[in-house]
């Protein structure tokens, strides 16, 4: 554990430190303006194809992607599906076809109609291996696309419960077949059509893109004609932004900024749940094979404490991989706080505060809010019932080398999102061996996991879920923390819809 | 420098160029951090992860990526960003302008401020005013540039809110360009509008980048001249009853300015090095701030472009100030 000061750090102390200061000085924030629509927002946006490479699988990005291009399926506030580009969709009786109905009246950003053959282009394109396509191996499963009229039939090639949940999200966008074709991948970067509410106005790579409201959008028309990303990936930096006057929305702020800020006039704050979980993965290598050390490293966490100490309470304890609002939550799985229970579990082992049972921890360190403070706090109370921890900070980009490589520490932190709330993007992906994702690979979740991929009873999949989920706390082989809740800043008069899936819509965004 | 150096110094920069590439090169695949990790979706199987390998070539041995990577290299394409989708290049070519027009900004405004303070400090050497100039000077050398960033946001951006605080240029201004140069091209073709709302969202960043820079530049400045006003050329012009104010300018001057011109040339280097933190926290536009994206994706070919303008920028850097000394201090002109 090292307690070097990092440039990072030093950039976010004297950030913290200073911007207090403004207070009082001038209130730059003012009410909104109308017709545009100014957001700080926290990351680049690396390439306009929603459907292609690193980007295409960044949820973070997607809430630009959904602003210009249209989803197969759509997806309300609270998770829950509702028609998009698609007004009707669905399985044959025995699940070996699948039907879709494409909305009529919708066109493209340069006028011209949407067709079934652009989705059809779409769902091959993003089924065929030479795409690119990183979720290749779920539109690989359905093919042999028959068109009539505005419907669309195709065959099930391989099952695949959560078909439609993933027409909403990752990669899930229809891109016009004949513009594509003509100007190519590279020019389709340079100018995307889309066919969602807003349009591609100007692009300064790294600085801003400016989006105006699409005249022929099917649905209802945006409450502002020009919306403009700007793209401030400095926290510190989206903070000034809002505070000086110059956006009209940010978030992924710092919660103590958050406070500050929303008591200061002319800006309002809101939070919402949002779907991604903190958790620490447990790895099946020694010390975590005894069961009763994964059960009292559980138990020894008081994640309450945790999110009111450290997070200024803007989070919600959990106990499995699914957080409310999820498909296969279920509340009467409990994670108790019990120090004392760990040290008797520690005991039967042989371990004790006077002889600790030994392990390193991995975690990011400014990734997310908190992440290294709050992963020292849980050494601390791992410390008093006979653990003792060593932190090791790594990139984010190592997690996912070590963790692809099953290579990961027998305790690592990380954040899970699951845009879709399904169990399978959850406790699926994150605990079943054959994933990439998995660090608890024993055979005992392999034979509880395996039949639920192909199980075509929703109501029994999920009880299904619901079962591995209790299994798993029941033995400790994983540890949920808590679910984030996302902090958005804005001025007043502005209207915000905020999504369980954490993106900022300016759609959804109209004056009070 | 003669002209035997000047082309033995041309002949070491290819070589330079291919060690810098394959040190770049070899270290991006050694050290933990794998792009298509990255990007593993939820649900892939070991096959999807090769396919996804292959996709972007790193399936290859690492001799084998550099033998490809190099034909790219050589017929001027350096390869595709795996993160951005497009040629790297193209990318580094259309960003590098707004980094170079900063970094001039910034040289522009710590040469004057320099030039100022040196020539103010050595003015009143002796007085307790020299105090107060060291003082400054001191401070502003001791902030690091990406600090002054943070200080200048808070500044001018926030608390007496006068400019802007992100962006190359306002989103609301519709303007074409012709070339990436937008405020070179914008005083040529006499858009003084245009110019003007660039030059508000330069300041701050470029004097970040200054701050510290002129600081140095007036603390070498003001030893030389110190130095240069006890030689003997002095010492005769101040008995022939010149005014200080003219020795210092035409006597002592000339003389002081070899030493910081090669000093500066350095620094300038290094002033291109703190874009990368300061562009980012001003969200500009330029190769720093994608710089820093690139490494966060790990995104090989852009990194290797990148680092390698750098080497390029470095290198034409250093040779220009080495030529530039040359030119001001006749000794080494004629050997």
């Amino acid at each position: 554990m090292s307690p070097a000061l990092s440039r990072r750090t030093v950039l976010q102390l004297a950030g913290a430190a200073a911007l207090p200061l403004s207070s009082g000085l001038f209130d730059a924030a003012q009410a909104a303006p109308s017709g545009t629509l100014t957001i700080a927002y926290n990351v680049n946006l690396p390439s306009f194809d929603p459907t292609v490479g690193l980007s295409a699988v960044n949820p973070t990005i997607q809430s630009i992607y959904q602003s210009i291009f249209d989803a197969y399926v759509g997806q309300a506030p609270d998770l829950s599906f509702k028609p998009g580009l698609l007004t009707k969709w669905g399985w044959n009786a025995d699940h070996t076809k699948i039907t879709l109905e494409l909305r009529k009246g919708a066109t493209w950003h340069d006028g011209s109609p949407v067709t079934p053959e652009d989705v059809v282009w779409s769902l091959q394109r993003a089924a065929d291996t030479k795409s690119g396509n990183p979720i290749q191996f779920v539109w690989s499963k359905v093919g042999n696309f028959k068109i009539d009229g505005n419907t669309i039939t195709g065959d099930v090639l391989e099952f695949e419960p959560t078909l439609f949940k993933w027409m909403a999200f990752l990669t899930a966008f229809v891109l016009p077949k004949a513009y594509y074709e003509k100007v190519g991948a590279e020019g389709f970067e340079k100018a995307p059509v889309g066919s969602g509410p807003y349009k591609v106005d100007a692009f300064e790579r790294n600085a801003f893109l400016r989006l105006k409201a699409h005249p022929g959008y099917w649905g209802a028309k945006p409450a502002f004609d020009t919306v403009v990303f700007k793209f401030v990936t400095d926290p510190t930096s989206r903070v000034a932004e809002i505070e000086s006057g110059g956006s009209d929305i940010t978030f992924e702020i710092p919660y103590e900024e958050f406070d500050r800020l929303k008591a200061k006039p002319g800006l309002v704050g809101q939070t919402k749940p949002v779907s991604d979980i903190a958790m620490i993965f447990i790895t099946d290598i020694d010390p975590m094979l005894d069961r009763n050390v994964r059960l009292a490293a559980n138990h020894a966490i008081d994640k309450k404490a945790i999110v009111d100490r450290l997070l200024k309470g803007y989070g919600v304890p959990i106990a499995t991989l699914e957080a409310p609002g999820y498909a296969a939550f279920d509340p009467t799985i409990k994670a108790t706080y019990d120090p004392e229970l760990a040290k008797s579990l520690l005991a039967k082992s042989g371990f004790s505060p006077e002889k600790p049972v030994k392990f390193t921890i991995q975690t990011t360190r400014g990734f997310k809010p908190k992440d290294y403070e709050m992963i020292q706090a849980i050494v601390g109370m791992w410390r008093k019932v006979g653990i003792e921890a060593t932190i090791e900070v790594y990139e984010i980009a190592q997690h996912f080398e070590l963790r692809a490589r099953h290579a990961l520490a027998p305790a690592a932190f990380y954040n899970w999102g699951n845009a879709i709330g399904d169990p399978s993007t959850s406790t699926g992906f994150a605990m079943f061996g054959p994933s990439p994702h998995c660090a608890w690979k024993g055979k005992d979740l392999v034979e509880r996991i395996g039949p639920l991929w192909g199980e075509k009873d929703e109501a029994k999949r999920i009880a299904g879920w619901k079962a591995v989920d209790k299994y798993i706390a029941e033995e400790g082989e994983v540890i949920p923390l808590f679910q984030y809740v996302q902090p958005i800043i804005h001025k007043t008069g502005l209207k915000i819809v905020a999504q369980a899936n954490g993106m900022i819509l300016p759609q959804l965004i109209a004056q009070a | 420098m003669r002209w035997g150096e000047i082309i033995r110094r041309l002949v070491l920069i290819p070589p330079t160029l291919v060690g810098v590439a394959v040190i770049v090169f070899v270290l991006l695949r050694v050290v933990p951090g794998d792009p298509i990790a990255m990007m593993i979706p939820p649900g892939a199987s070991p096959a999807d992860i090769d396919r996804l390998r292959a996709f972007y070539g790193l399936d290859q041995s690492i001799p084998q990526q550099f033998i490809t990577w190099s034909g790219q290299a050589l017929s001027g394409h350096f390869g595709r960003s795996i993160s951005l989708h497009q040629q790297v290049f193209e990318l580094v070519l259309a960003r590098l302008p707004a980094t170079l027009e900063l970094a001039l900004l910034a040289t522009l405004i710590a040469v004057v401020l320099g030039l100022i303070a040196a020539l103010i400090g050595t003015q009143v050497r002796g007085r307790r005013a020299e105090w107060l100039v060291d003082g400054g000077v001191g401070i502003l050398l001791s902030i690091p540039d990406f600090l002054w960033a943070l200080i200048l946001l808070l500044l001018f951006g926030v608390l007496v809110p006068l400019l802007p605080i992100s962006g190359r240029i306002d989103p609301e201004i519709d303007v074409s360009f012709h070339s990436n140069f937008y405020l070179i091209e914008s005083l040529l073709t006499a858009r003084f509008d245009v110019a003007s709302a660039l030059l508000h969202h330069m300041i701050l960043p470029a004097l970040a980048l200054a701050l510290p820079f002129a600081a140095l530049l007036a603390r070498v400045l003001k030893t030389s001249l110190a130095e240069a006003e006890d030689q003997d050329y002095a010492q005769v012009a101040r008995a022939r009853g010149f005014s200080r104010p003219k020795i210092l300018l035409r006597e002592v001057f000339p003389n002081a300015l070899i030493p910081t011109v090669a000093l500066g040339g350095v620094q300038v280097t290094l002033l291109l090095g703190g874009t990368v933190l300061v562009e980012r926290i001003f969200s500009y536009e330029g190769i720093g701030n994608m710089a820093i994206d690139a490494v966060i994706n790990r995104d090989f070919p852009l990194i290797q472009g990148l680092i390698l303008t750098f080497a390029v920028l470095f290198i034409a850097i250093n040779l220009a100030v080495d030529l530039l000394v040359t030119l001001l201090d006749p000794r080494l002109r004629h050997g």
